[in-house]
């Protein structure tokens, strides 16, 4: 039986995950002197700069050269330090992705990787900065754990978690201020999703910002006497099975959400755990084969289909196929 | 102090055994790559004997040198290296390559057996070491870290990346010896993709940088010497070696890059490197 998270009960309360995770990184530090933090120039974006400013001894920005970041991070975790190192997600996963596997995965080192302005929500700068593939490129590599959080309360929980866990783990995170949806006393743990709200036409499996969408989704269905269950995976590797399939026996179908591309990123990892152990109707909301543009966050997430009343209608079709 | 002929002589000696070791390994792997170890042996045995603080006692303890091999398709003549300083077993030499066994193709990152780092992937070995250098600083460690490097992997733009980072954060007890003789996979570095002056190169990033003959085992040791005495600059020493040195069909050719000798080749390399050293 799945207890329904804890939910924060102050509405309409907005904080940007990156944000959330410079906060909890400066916590961190403060707690722990084995933790060393690397930016690649982007200190100031992705917020380590508040890690910077408290302990400037045991930060190292590396300039704007990420795979050099990473072979060093790795190098710093061979001292016995438990590095992060951040920059935006396309540079830090996309630019840096061999060193990674080569330095990090391969011989499984301590270090967090812990990347901002992930996703679409990314906004204006456009396709070369909306890192839609980070979530396949990080989950395909044996020994990384891969963590989306979706609001600042889950953020600074993934901080704790990246940090008790020992060997490689990517933290992605958003640029965009986003809707607190977690209370104060929320736990994430490693492998284990967390269930928001009961259902039992459909299920919406969701990370990241699109937890946020997916509750609209839900309230969007309940007006047309769909009740929907919402699932929010944030650790997607390794990911819930149990959870998985308790929803697909429950639900019979899965809708899965994401702010990436559907082709191996969080979708692909539902649908595996559906078609191995209990496979019903699936369909997978996210970016279908396309780079995005320039524009005000909501209106991208409104544009490419990943707003809560899309979903609501991906989520009532997918309920046509299900078995009668 | 320069090093005494009894210890040059004993260097001679065991890169001696460090080149039979290394045919006898490819050959027995059947594959492998024989031409950089042999290059490599005289600079690697000075670095080993006289030089890198490990032994199979302090292989774990914090202060010990850390060594990369960035070149990681060398890695026949560092685990026989390691053998010869009690850290892999001699018998175990024989497995490489094979399935199971720890000294993989490429370096497994193994501390039990004196393995510092896994590399392989030519450009990444210079930034691990540059971060085990500036960690071994953050932690007091009275430990210099040693990397190897060569002509072609020069090319690699992650190594200036590291060369950059290195010299801004001032890492002294960081050495790279970049094994330099002009041979790559395709032919001649010269005219694959020619990475010029490597010592001009080094200075011009801010390192400590000389060029060495890496077979005059008395000239690497004073370079490793005073590699040491440079506090605020991590140091540079451009060996230019011949690959395949001792094999006389093997030596300064692209074919032996990565090309196992079949037994008669064998025979004939076993041959001409047991000759008498001076």
């Amino acid at each position: 039986m799945h207890q329904l998270a804890p939910l924060s009960d102050g509405a309409d309360k907005f904080i940007a995950t990156r944000a959330a995770y410079g906060k909890a990184l400066l916590e961190l530090g403060n707690q722990h002197q084995d933790v060393i933090v690397l930016d690649a120039d982007l200190s100031g974006s992705t917020k380590t700069a508040v890690f910077r400013k408290a302990h400037p001894d045991r930060f190292f920005n590396c300039g704007v050269a990420e795979s050099n970041m990473m072979g060093t991070a790795a190098g710093l975790a061979c001292s016995g330090r438990t590095v992060f190192a951040s920059s935006f997600a396309m540079f830090a996963t996309g630019k840096a992705w061999e060193p990674i596997r080569q330095t990090i995965c391969v011989p499984s080192m301590n270090v967090k990787i812990c990347a901002s302005h992930a996703g679409l929500t990314v906004g204006e700068d456009g396709k070369s900065h909306q890192m839609l593939e980070d979530i396949t490129l990080m989950r395909v590599l044996p020994n990384m754990k891969v963590i989306v959080p979706a609001d600042s309360v889950e953020t600074a929980e993934a901080v704790r978690l990246a940090y008790e866990t020992p060997g490689p783990v990517y933290v992605r995170l958003s640029r965009a201020s986003t809707p607190v949806i977690f209370g104060d006393d929320y736990r994430l743990e490693l492998g284990r999703g967390s269930l928001l709200r009961e259902g039992s036409d459909v299920c919406i499996a969701a990370c990241g910002v699109e937890l946020a969408e997916a509750l609209i989704a839900a309230d969007i269905l309940a007006s047309r006497n769909i009740e929907a269950r919402v699932v929010n995976l944030a650790c997607i590797d390794p990911i819930d099975v149990d959870l998985i399939v308790d929803s697909a026996e429950r639900c019979g179908a899965i809708l899965t959400a994401e702010e990436h591309q559907i082709r191996g990123g969080f979708g692909d990892a539902v649908a595996q755990a559906v078609v191995r152990h209990h496979p019903v109707p699936m369909d997978l909301v996210g970016m279908d084969d396309s780079f995005g543009q320039s524009g005000p966050a909501p209106d991208l997430i409104r544009h490419y289909g990943l707003d809560g009343a899309s979903l609501a209608d991906r989520a009532e079709n997918l309920i046509k196929r299900k078995k009668r | 102090m320069t090093l005494s002929r009894e210890k040059a002589t004993n260097i001679r000696k065991v890169a001696r055994e460090v080149r039979l070791d290394v045919v006898r390994m490819v050959h027995a792997a059947a594959c492998g790559h024989p031409g950089g170890p042999l290059g490599m042996a005289d600079f690697m045995t000075t670095l080993f004997l006289e030089h890198l603080n490990l032994t199979a006692e302090n292989r774990l303890a914090d202060d010990r040198d850390r060594f990369v091999l960035g070149n990681g398709h060398t890695c026949a003549g560092y685990y026989a290296l390691l053998a010869q300083k009690g850290l892999i077993s001699k018998d175990a030499l024989l497995t490489f390559r094979k399935m199971g066994s720890p000294l993989q193709g490429h370096p497994n990152r193994n501390l039990d057996l004196g393995i510092d780092f896994s590399t392989g992937s030519l450009g990444t070995g210079l930034s691990v070491a540059q971060g085990m250098a500036l960690g071994a600083r953050l932690n007091g460690w009275d430990s210099r870290v040693y990397c190897t490097s060569s002509d072609g992997e020069s090319q690699e733009g992650q190594i200036w990346e590291a060369a950059t980072s290195a010299a801004h954060w001032g890492l002294g007890n960081l050495t790279v010896m970049v094994d330099f003789n002009n041979i790559q996979i395709d032919g001649p570095m010269r005219e694959v993709m020619n990475v010029r002056d490597l010592e001009a190169k080094y200075k011009a990033f801010g390192w400590h940088a000389v060029t060495v003959d890496g077979h005059d085992v008395v000239a690497v040791d004073q370079a490793l010497c005073a590699a040491k005495e440079v506090a605020e600059q991590p140091s540079a020493i451009i060996a230019v070696t011949t690959i395949g040195k001792g094999v006389s069909y093997m030596e300064d050719t692209s074919a032996w890059h990565g090309c196992a000798p079949n037994d008669e080749q064998l025979a004939q390399a076993l041959e001409e490197l047991s000759a008498p050293v001076s």
